[in-house]
């Protein structure tokens, strides 16, 4: 790991030996460094906020950091004993109330099996994975607007997306040339495929075009207002679209989470003005970047490189930055019921007009009458990392592979619980998150039930790779028949695992969003937004011209 | 570049531009002078790569780049002067095409420095240049042709520029020149027979796949379409070129008269009777598509006639190209006769390397024909034939003479066992193609219809020569629908659709027998040999098809229609009359084909639009009117002499000095209604007895 911006925080000494702050009052105090409170840091630097930015961490990143592999285990499952009442637990100082603050357990059920191939510590873990970017999606412009993308590379996704479907790998076809290439679309299919791209391009061109004199837009060439309130699903079918190609759009490019052919009209259907969006971002993708093959990119060194990029920026504008510092209680106004500062582990108060903490703490006047009792009702994701030693998609190196929802059908004990789909990302060595010759991939899908999400991904996990023989070495006992091409990679390592999902909320207290089960930053980066707007809602956020002068030079190069 | 919006350009800096235009002016003179003067200094050789550096089509530039380097090379002798020499040659071309990549100059320039053959030739880099040029722009077909030169001067496989097209396709299948080219190395790979290109049909089943996973994913990109189109033309005509009509034809008897202009009208009873005027008895050929090389050799006549020794073939083509679907001779009867006598002609076309068609394939389907001709010598009376004018009755129902006898009309068709071949192939395929289209679910889309259209009408083809008449209608019945449907859909392209639409129409009108015969009758007025008569009046044609089917027509009556040109009607060289009243014919240079008619007296030409213009619009090549020969000069002399406008009327002189009309009407045309035009005609036209419904004296 790359080492921080410049901070008082001081990386060597004991841990209890902690700087003293100075000086001892901020406009901001922001605890942990995900990537909505980095981002915020930079907003509110940006925005001329004086910020002192803490993370009881060593490392950048709290629930979005990348780790060394070897430290998952210990992440996943954190001694229950945190002594996160280091300070004294004083009830009250001077004219404040001290609120004690404790942290939650965000990941449960962490089960691994294999050995992790030494040198284990070249293999670089995701805590949000699966995850990319879209070319074209706001968290790359934010890193454009920042300056942050002085900081960061990306490689693309060059594999392009792969869905599963009967048992096969399937090259999703997403436009005219792979259409026309595709040897498994019969002629209708093509010709229904791509009249429903050609639609939606029409669509998009049409309404974001700036209209013209008379203010109408050409309303041949986009779909009905009727249409757009549709379930897409039923969009789809009334274009003509076989089940298979359905299954591509809503799943692989419009990325639907949920079975959309669920008779449940409960779950969530999204509606075709979603998924048209979503066509839209990923169209708009492929090709922004002349060296990006596809519409997604994957920062190198894996995500944790992104909430750092963000807090350089923010140091840069003169946020503080002390790392190791772990927040031990809130200091609470009495008369108000705000919250006026933290009482830092050196037992220093800082005093501060707006907090923001890590979600990963429990916010004492919100946690403090439903307490775990509601753990049941709280949105899970269950997500996988395992190792290989063969791309899924031969000549790929970084491919994503999506099942959609009920994708194991010929187990007819699961298929009630697989109402979501699993997304997959292989990442190759070229990232710099695993060594030459070895492969990851990260797995997730929503859930409710956490063992039922596990056994999905564990599905998804049989489905793709063969299980590494019991004597540990790999299996060369295949029938010579197959050509080495059509043998599935074998599992070397994997980890299973369920996180839990809390909302970020706002308040005197902000509260960030936990990285979420989608495939992308924008629902995150979206919220970050709005919990700004609160707290300054007359500052830009992140205005263009707080970033270094030279930002456009690389805005068509993702190196 | 393609697919790409064009942007207004910006304005320009009009000082910078003057002072860019006087620069390039004052280059452009020196390298001229340095030219003249065979100046091959460095200066003067740097100064023309200034010009070309700013405008890479200044030709002289090369020329005189070229004739320098020659210069240079020949004080050389060390190799690795000379080397570095051509290399500063090729970077010169690579600066120019990096200012215009499509520089004819340029790339003719850098072929050239490679036939040299100066200095060993760094494939390497020329390749690697094609590649980038390719990259920015795979359209550019200089780029392609290009690369086939090199190909064929590197002696690559066509079978891994096959590959290389393919990749392209791959890339980016809106892509004319790849399927082009994919078009011209397919056809060298099946001549020449190479390793897995021996069957053409596993071939062209193949390509047809290809296309169609292109024009299904997108039915609006051109570029598929048109090498659907050359697979089409690859599968729906003979490689080689048929016969297919001949008059007279085989096992016809006719019955000449000797008189002279008269006949007894008792005595006609078949329909090839003649009056041997001129003692000539035409023999027509008609070939499915243009041939050239018809010659005495080539094409053997036998008989017991006595006839000039000299046969000359006439290509009847309105075009210079030496090539032809219709070929005539005239037989020269030398015979005295006393009594009537008959004799035989047998003509036999044997496989020729002479006939060859444009794509160079040779004929090989010998053919024989014989008839047999009547000399009749009897009567005396001399009737003049052109006592009163003609009248034409097209308003009143037809009425099939009942003299008349059946028609010989299947023998007017020349079928080739050597045809039936491989047309089982090609039919299918061809209705796989058809089932296919009808599927592709775009309503409007006018490269679907045109195509199934085509599809139709090669199906029909193919049929004809199956004879299965009634399937063959049924397919001209759905691409008169198609046909209907795109003059609605795409107007701009209205007149290309009514003629084919025309041409379909006469292939269901005239295909077979039955419903031919309701156009067809004997013609018998007054004084006058029996006529064969066709009348295909108010069919909205606009122009002329399948005229092999109507090479044995003595009056024809095509008034009512919208004809815009008759191109066609000059393999009819029995026509005597011809109708094409009420028509849209809009020039006198669109009726050319009929200057070809020798037997032509009777022309009704009113109510159409000649005048409108001077040239024929609807054809890309015309005869200059600067090209007349001798006799169009004497003639333009002549109507000088009277008084008139040649300037004017020079369209008008070249088409009536040729014609040897006894009756002409040309009322409610946009010609000028002077009376100098009444005196041209009479002058160019000595023949003329009735002109415009009056009578000439």
């Amino acid at each position: 790991m790359a080492d921080g911006p410049a901070a008082a925080a001081a990386s060597a000494g004991a841990a209890h030996d902690y700087p003293t702050i100075d000086p001892t009052s901020f406009d901001v105090v922001i605890c942990g460094t995900g990537l909505p409170e980095s981002v915020l840091a930079a907003a509110c630097a940006a925005a001329g906020k004086t910020v002192l930015h803490v993370d009881p961490s060593p490392f950048y990143g709290s629930l979005y950091s990348s780790i060394p592999l070897p430290s998952l285990v210990s992440f996943l499952s954190p001694d229950p004993s945190t002594p996160s009442s280091t300070a004294p637990a004083a009830a009250s100082s001077g004219s404040h109330t001290v609120v004690d603050l404790h942290r939650r357990s965000v990941y449960s059920d962490a089960e691994t099996s294999g050995t992790v191939p030494e040198p284990a510590r070249r293999f670089t873990v995701d805590l949000v994975g699966p995850r990319v970017l879209y070319c074209a999606d706001e968290a790359v412009d934010l890193l454009l607007r920042s300056g942050g993308s002085h900081h960061v590379e990306f490689k693309s996704v060059e594999g392009g997306s792969l869905l599963y479907w009967e048992g096969c790998l399937y090259p999703v076809p997403h436009s005219k040339q792979t259409i026309f290439i595709d040897t498994t679309l019969k002629l209708l299919e093509k010709r229904a495929l791509y009249r429903f791209f050609t639609l939606v391009k029409e669509h998009i061109a049409a309404t974001s075009a700036p209209a013209d004199e008379t203010g109408e837009v050409d309303a041949a060439a986009t779909i009905s207002e009727g249409n757009l309130d549709l379930p897409f699903v039923e969009f789809l079918t009334q274009q003509g679209l076989s089940p298979k190609m359905r299954a591509v759009v809503l799943y692989a490019i419009a990325m639907a989470d949920y079975d959309q052919d669920s008779p449940d009209p409960g779950e969530k259907l999204i509606a075709t003005r979603e998924g048209i969006q979503t066509i839209a971002l990923y169209s708009s993708s492929i090709g922004r970047f002349a060296n990006a093959e596809g519409a997604f990119i994957y920062p190198m060194y894996g995500h944790g490189e992104l909430p750092q990029a963000f807090c350089r920026c923010a140091a840069v504008k003169g946020a503080l930055y002390v790392l190791r510092m772990p927040v031990a209680a809130l200091l609470m106004d009495e008369e108000k019921k705000h919250f006026v500062g933290a009482r830092l582990a050196s037992g220093q108060d800082i005093l501060c007009k707006q907090l923001i903490i890590d979600p990963s703490y429990k916010i004492p006047t919100l946690d403090v009458p439903f307490d775990d009792s509601d753990s049941n009702s709280l949105r899970k994701v269950a997500r996988g990392i395992c190792i290989f030693n063969k791309s899924l998609k031969q000549g790929s190196s970084n491919v994503l592979v999506v099942f959609p929802p009920k994708f194991s059908t010929l187990d007819l004990a699961l298929e009630e619980q697989q109402v979501a789909a699993v997304r997959l990302l292989q990442l190759s060595s070229n990232l710099a998150v695993c060594p030459p010759g070895m492969f990851m991939a990260y797995l997730s899908t929503p859930c409710t039930d956490g063992s039922a999400g596990k056994q999905c991904i564990k599905k998804a996990m049989d489905a793709l790779f063969s299980p590494q023989d019991s004597d540990g070495s790999e299996g060369h006992l295949e029938t010579p028949s197959e050509s080495t091409d059509d043998v599935k990679p074998t599992l070397i390592w994997s980890c299973v695992y369920v996180q839990e999902i809390a909302q970020g909320t706002s308040g005197s207290l902000l509260s960030c969003p936990m990285p979420d089960e989608n495939l992308d930053y924008r629902n995150i980066l979206e919220s970050t937004k709005k919990l700004f707007a609160d707290i300054y809602p007359d500052e830009e956020f992140l205005s263009r011209n707080s970033a270094p002068v030279h930002a456009d030079d690389d805005s068509d190069s993702v190196e | 570049m393609h697919g790409r919006p064009r942007r207004p350009t910006k304005p320009v800096d009009e000082e910078a531009a003057s002072a860019k235009a006087a620069k390039l002016r004052d280059l452009q003179v020196q390298v001229l002078q340095n030219h003249q003067s065979r100046t091959y200094t460095k200066e003067a050789i740097g100064l023309s790569f200034k010009l070309l550096e700013i405008n890479p089509e200044a030709y002289t530039a090369w020329n005189y780049r070229k004739l320098a380097l020659k210069h240079k090379i020949k004080e050389l002798s060390d190799p690795e002067a000379i080397r570095s020499a051509v290399d500063d040659e090729l970077r010169v071309v690579e600066v120019a095409l990096r200012q215009n990549p499509k520089s004819y100059g340029a790339w003719y320039h850098r072929k050239w420095l490679l036939n040299q053959k100066l200095a060993p030739v760094d494939f390497k880099r020329e390749l690697g240049l094609l590649d980038k040029l390719l990259k920015v722009d795979a359209r550019n077909f200089h780029g392609w042709n290009y690369r086939r030169f090199l190909a064929r001067f590197m002696g690559v496989p066509d079978e891994e520029e096959l590959k290389y097209t393919m990749d392209k396709i791959c890339d980016n299948f809106s892509n004319y020149s790849a399927w082009h080219n994919r078009s011209i190395l397919l056809s060298n790979l099946l001549i020449q027979q190479s390793k897995g290109f021996e069957s053409k049909q596993k071939i062209f089943s193949e390509e047809f796949e290809l296309v169609t996973q292109a024009l299904f994913t997108d039915p609006s990109d051109q570029s598929g379409w048109f090498y659907h189109l050359w697979l089409l033309a690859q599968t729906s005509t003979p490689e080689n070129p048929q016969l297919i009509a001949s008059w007279p034809c085989n096992g016809a008897k006719l019955s000449f008269s000797l008189a002279k202009e008269k006949v007894e009208q008792s005595t006609v009873s078949s329909i090839w009777c003649h009056s041997l005027k001129e003692r000539t008895v035409p023999i027509v050929l008609y070939f499915n598509e243009p041939v050239k090389g018809l010659n005495q050799s080539s094409v053997k006549l036998k008989s017991d006639l006595e006839f000039g020794k000299d046969i000359h073939w006439r290509a009847l083509s309105v075009t210079d190209s030496g090539y032809s679907n219709c070929w005539a001779t005239y037989l020269q009867i030398a015979n005295e006769c006393s009594s009537s006598q008959q004799y035989s002609v047998d003509v036999g076309i044997p496989c020729s390397d002479d006939i060859v068609s444009r794509s160079g394939s040779t004929y090989n389907c010998p053919v024989h024909l014989t008839f047999t001709i009547e000399l009749i010598s009897n009567g005396t009376q001399n009737i003049d034939l052109f006592d009163k004018p003609v009248a034409w009755n097209c308003s009143e129902s037809f009425q099939t003479h009942g003299n008349c006898e059946p028609m010989p009309f299947d023998l007017l068709k020349i079928t080739s066992a050597l045809v039936e071949e491989d047309s089982n192939w090609h039919f299918e395929r061809l209705s796989e193609e058809i089932d296919l289209f009808r599927q592709l679910p775009d309503d409007d889309s006018k490269f679907v219809k045109l195509t199934l259209a085509r599809l139709l009408i090669a199906c029909a083809a193919i049929k004809s020569r199956g004879r299965s008449l009634i399937e063959r209608k049924r397919y001209c019945e759905e691409a008169l629908g198609y046909f209907s449907d795109l003059i609605h859909l795409d107007p701009s392209h209205k007149q290309y659709y009514e003629d084919e639409r025309s041409l379909v129409l006469m292939d269901k009108l005239t295909c077979d027998m039955e419903t031919f015969m309701k156009h067809c009758s004997v013609q018998v007025q007054p004084n006058s040999v029996p006529l064969n008569h066709v009348q295909l009046c108010r069919l909205s044609l606009t122009r002329i098809g399948f005229a092999e089917r109507l090479i044995w027509v003595q009056v024809l009556d095509l008034s009512h229609n919208s004809l815009r040109s008759v191109e066609g009607l000059e393999a009819l060289q029995q026509l005597v009359s011809l109708n094409i009243s009420n028509n849209q014919i809009s020039s006198f240079t669109a009726l050319e084909p009929l200057m070809k008619i020798i037997s032509l007296k009777v022309l009704d030409l009113s109510f159409n639009k000649i005048g409108a213009h001077s040239i024929d619009t609807t054809r890309y090549i015309c005869s200059s009117p600067f090209s007349h020969k001798d006799e169009a000069c004497e003639a333009f002399e002549e109507c000088r002499k009277k008084n008139i406008n040649v300037e004017e009327y020079w369209d008008a002189i070249l088409l009536f000095k040729s014609l040897k009309l006894a009756q002409l009407d040309i009322k409610g045309n946009a010609v000028p209604n002077k009376e100098n035009f009444r005196t041209l005609v009479m002058i160019l036209i000595p023949s003329l007895k009735w002109f415009n419904g009056e009578c000439v004296n």
